[in-house]
């Protein structure tokens, strides 16, 4: 597994994860509060900033078990990196598409803020598995 | 394991034929990582035209002695 390989493992783990926990933690206050009481705003930013901090955790713990020859990127990666982000970049424009929409219809902040940081979650969860199928099975 | 790829390649004979050149040592020689030249012998990535040069320089052989087409795909 090269470098950049193992990095996009640690992306997708984290981004994941980070999504995963801030949907349990706004759910649960979004079953009990109405959407525009809820407060989502200090829970988005400590998860999107977990994110990258376990990114990096993650990363380094792979690197540590199973060290890589070389931690310079190819021309491989370089593509599946363009192919990965050329596929999911769709996710980013439905977001903003969907919370354009749902601003000038004045939906509530919460919801318009939630699909935005949908939209970025999937571009990086979606983006992340395309390019780990192109490593194993090839562009 | 899909090969998304029609060309396949003589690389790993070519090594064993050239006194065990291993696929770090060819992926040096190349500038990528020694995953690329796995994933160029298992038929899983297509190297550009130049990288293809490069290769056969490195066996100093033709192109086509490193690189094959089936016949039936350019009719």
């Amino acid at each position: 597994m090269s470098y950049d390989e193992k990095g996009t493992w640690a992306y997708l783990v984290a981004s994941a994860g980070a999504y995963l926990v801030y949907l349990a933690i706004v759910g649960d206050r979004l079953a009990h509060t109405p959407a525009e009481q809820v407060v989502y705003v200090s829970v988005l930013l400590w998860t999107s900033a977990a994110s990258v901090l376990a990114s990096v955790v993650v990363r380094t713990l792979i690197e540590t078990a199973r060290p890589s020859d070389s931690r310079k990127s190819d021309v491989r990666d370089k593509e599946i990196n363009r192919f990965g982000e050329y596929a999911s970049r769709w996710f980013i424009v439905a977001g903003a598409g969907a919370a354009l929409i749902m601003a000038m219809v004045k939906v509530d902040y919460f919801w318009i803020a939630n699909v935005i940081y949908l939209g970025f979650v999937l571009w990086a969860v979606v983006g992340s598995a395309v390019k780990l199928v192109a490593y194993r099975r090839g562009l | 394991m899909t090969k998304p790829t029609k060309i396949t390649n003589s690389i790993r004979a070519l090594r064993f034929s050239r006194g065990e050149l291993t696929q770090a040592q060819l992926a040096d020689r190349i500038g990528v990582t020694r995953q690329t030249v796995i994933a160029i012998e298992q038929g899983r990535y297509s190297p550009s035209l130049e990288m293809a040069f490069q290769i056969a320089r490195v066996f100093k052989v033709p192109l086509d002695e490193v690189f094959q087409y089936p016949d039936e795909e350019l009719s």
